[in-house]
């Protein structure tokens, strides 16, 4: 190896000293950095800038050039409602009913989501048989492509579906889920849950292995119960594991889409609409594509999505100092 | 000898090199809708032939690129030559204007009113494309469901409410799932809201989602939805403006009357085949009388876009498309109903379609003759797109009940403000 990379540090060496004695070592730093951070500036930085914007121009027009200058048009209108949580008072009600449906799906999905996968990393943890396959089976779904998932629950789900033909043959009664706002809603937070438990339980399940045995020795010695020992040595020294845990979910949480999307379309009406599918219909699948408004919208998700990541580095930097 | 040799080895290369200069190649995007772009693509290949200088590359692409993404490369300037769309007057403004090339009074006596959904309005008399596909809006029925119903199929003439009680009777008596369906778009919902007295625009000529006749149908289409008159799954199950439709329903046997389109034709014949008969039906009327008895005209057409750099070359391809025996093949072919009048009036032969698809096809085109006023200016509105999207997405919201009737007409009129103040 070494005989491979000394001719071509040779070739190298000459060009980098010369650059050295003209830019200085300090900020010899920075010519290395220039490459990655031109890439970075162009894919991460404009796009952001852009996105600003445009939430300040309206008009169907994609091209700058041709977009009037609104100032915060775009945001008074998202923001103008006689009550927050009435809908129906707002002028834009399907952004409202979409912010609403994207708390309750976070709520409860991120609780599910949680509680089961620490209860499955529990089990797992535990010296059952066939671990290796369960902890496979587990994670399976994980692998899945959001859409997939999505399209397998909706043929089990619909009115012809599978779930209601074995309900029939059992000789009970149909439901059709899809077209009941509560129904749907609650599918959806159970296939998110489903489709993601295994990723929270493998770091639950790493968390978990961390811990040293010897305290559980000690706590066996000292007859501690289950509970006792779930309760005092598990979940404390759990939790910054679980303390990443939560705040991934919340975040992956607010941003759902692919998956609700292609299960319900947002529907039925908009029963089962989230933010971010908001955002999408409003610039890119509507008719005119309102980008300003879209690109507000996205302001105000991504304004929360920094308080939650402030959320977890309070909470990380907090466990950290003990 | 070798500078000879060389002499006419450099003439030869520049004759090449002049011979490549003139050679034009035009491309065109196309998203396939049965065999259309296969079909479209062998008549261009006849033209390269008589043109050996001009070439078609054909770009086959999702129907999805042609509404999402050719929007955004034609605003970017890096549009194709030419394509098929269905946004008709929504891509107005990038359209090449095809009169300085063509005999503009032979186009307009051949292909009349369905040039004005390529114009920006009624001062605009340029030429922009050619309909290719010409559909209409219209019900199917299950005649073998009738039948052992031992109901009467309601004659011509008959209403809306003639054929939502005949259907639900149907159903009834054979254990049928759904009585009726509708696809979910505003486009087929104007086939029931201009029976009802719709009009879609005011006086003024200003549209409006809200005059009585409108109102008349939202109001019963929503109570049919509600009181399973029609199959709640097909709009109520999804959210926004997507697109859903009955077709499997019908095919599966599971639906009485089915409100779509000509476009399902090929579909039915080749998947439903003997399963049972079926036939188109008249355009159903309503309380506006029987001037008002219409489906919607649609489909798609190709037009250039004046991005190119061979607007002479774009004109020459689409005039030789619209030669009578040219698009007398692609509609025999393709399966559509001819938007040109000529090959109208001669009729066509539909090549290789069983005799039910060609009774139906023909079922349809006899309704162009009767299409209301209302529906080709409907048709032709450039925003209709954002007026079709609007009905649903509100309409569907009365139906599951997150909004009353009145509070989703006043949102569908706050939506088209809105959407209108964009557009301009």
């Amino acid at each position: 190896m070494l005989k491979l990379i000394t001719p071509v540090m040779q070739v190298v060496e000459w060009p980098m000293r010369a650059l050295q004695r003209v830019l200085g070592p300090r900020r010899l730093a920075w010519a290395f950095l220039a490459p990655n951070l031109v890439l970075f500036s162009l894919f991460a930085f404009l796009p952001v800038i852009l996105n600003f914007v445009y939430s300040a121009t309206g008009s169907d027009h994609i091209l700058l050039r041709d977009r009037s200058y609104v100032g915060a048009q775009n945001f008074a209108q998202l923001l103008n409602c006689q009550s927050y949580t009435d809908p129906n008072s707002c002028r834009i009600d399907v952004f409202w009913r979409a912010v609403w449906n994207t708390v309750s799906f976070v709520v409860l999905q991120v609780t599910f989501m949680v509680v089961f996968s620490l209860l499955t990393a529990l089990i797992l943890n535990r010296k059952i048989r066939a671990r290796g396959f369960f902890r496979a089976v587990f994670f399976f779904p994980v692998l899945l492509s959001p859409v997939v998932v999505a399209l397998v629950w909706k043929w089990m789900l619909q009115d012809q579906g599978l779930l209601n033909a074995t309900l029939q043959n059992l000789g009970f009664g149909t439901v059709n889920w899809l077209l009941s706002p509560g129904w749907a809603f609650g599918w959806s937070v159970f296939i998110s849950v489903w489709a993601h438990m295994g990723f929270y339980t493998l770091i639950l399940l790493a968390g978990l292995q961390a811990i040293p045995r010897d305290v559980y020795e000690a706590a066996a010695m000292d007859a501690a119960g289950p509970w006792r020992v779930f309760r005092r040595i598990t979940l404390p020294l759990l939790m910054p594991t679980m303390v990443v845990v939560l705040v991934l979910a919340l975040i992956k949480g607010v941003q759902t889409f692919d998956e609700v999307y292609a299960f319900t379309g947002g529907g039925p009406g908009s029963a089962t609409m989230l933010v971010i599918q908001y955002i999408y219909q409003t610039g890119f699948a509507g008719t005119p594509r309102l980008f300003g408004l879209a690109s507000a919208a996205s302001i105000l998700v991504a304004l929360v999505l920094v308080g939650l990541t402030a959320v977890q580095l309070w909470l990380t930097r907090r466990n950290a100092n003990g | 000898m070798t500078k000879f040799k060389r002499v006419l080895g450099t003439a030869a290369a520049l004759a090449l090199l002049a011979g490549a200069a003139q050679a034009v190649e035009l491309r065109f995007e196309c998203a396939q809708d049965g065999n259309e772009c296969d079909t479209m693509n062998a008549i261009f290949q006849k033209f390269t032939a008589q043109h050996p200088d001009i070439t078609v590359k054909m770009d086959l692409v999702p129907y999805k690129a042609i509404l999402e993404n050719l929007p955004v490369d034609l605003a970017g300037g890096a549009g194709p030559d030419l394509a098929k769309v269905t946004d008709l007057g929504g891509l107005h403004k990038y359209y090449l204007d095809l009169s300085p090339y063509v005999n503009k009074a032979d186009w307009e006596k051949t292909f009349g009113k369905t040039l004005d959904w390529y114009r920006a309005g009624p001062d605009d008399h340029g030429i922009y494309g050619i309909q290719t596909q010409l559909t209409i809006t219209g019900g199917f029925i299950n005649k073998t469901l009738f039948d052992q119903a031992k109901v009467a199929i309601p004659g011509p003439g008959a209403t809306w409410e003639d054929w939502a009680k005949a259907s639900v009777a149907v159903a009834k008596a054979t254990g049928t799932k759904y009585p009726m369906a509708m696809d979910r778009t505003g486009h087929r919902f104007a086939g029931m809201a201009m029976p009802y007295g719709a009009t879609y625009f005011d006086d003024k000529g200003n549209p409006e989602l809200g005059d009585p006749g409108f109102v008349a149908a939202a109001k019963q289409f929503v109570a049919w939805n509600q009181d399973g008159t029609m199959d709640k799954n097909v709009w109520a199950a999804q959210g926004g403006a997507t697109y859903a439709d009955a077709s499997k329903e019908f095919i599966n046997g599971d639906l009485v009357f089915y409100y779509s389109g000509s476009w399902q034709v090929q579909k039915f014949a080749s998947q439903i085949g003997d399963g049972f008969d079926w036939e188109v039906i008249p355009a159903p009327c309503g309380p506006a009388g029987a001037g008002h008895c219409s489906g919607m005209p649609g489909g798609s057409g190709v037009v250039g876009f004046k991005s190119t750099k061979h607007p002479k070359e774009v004109a020459q391809l689409l005039d030789f498309l619209a030669q009578q025996d040219n698009y007398a093949t692609l509609e025999a072919k393709s399966l559509n109903i001819p938007a040109h009048a000529g090959v109208a009036a001669a009729g066509v032969k539909y090549e290789g379609a069983s005799p039910a698809a060609a009774k139906a096809l023909n079922a349809f085109a006899a309704q162009v003759p009767t299409l209301s006023p209302v529906a080709y200016a409907y048709q032709g509105y450039k925003n209709n797109r954002a007026m079709f999207n609007i009905t649903v997405t509100r309409l569907t919201q009365a139906i599951v009940g997150e909004l009353s009737l009145d509070e989703a007409l006043a949102r569908m009129k706050d939506d088209l403000a809105q959407a209108l103040a964009a557009a301009k």
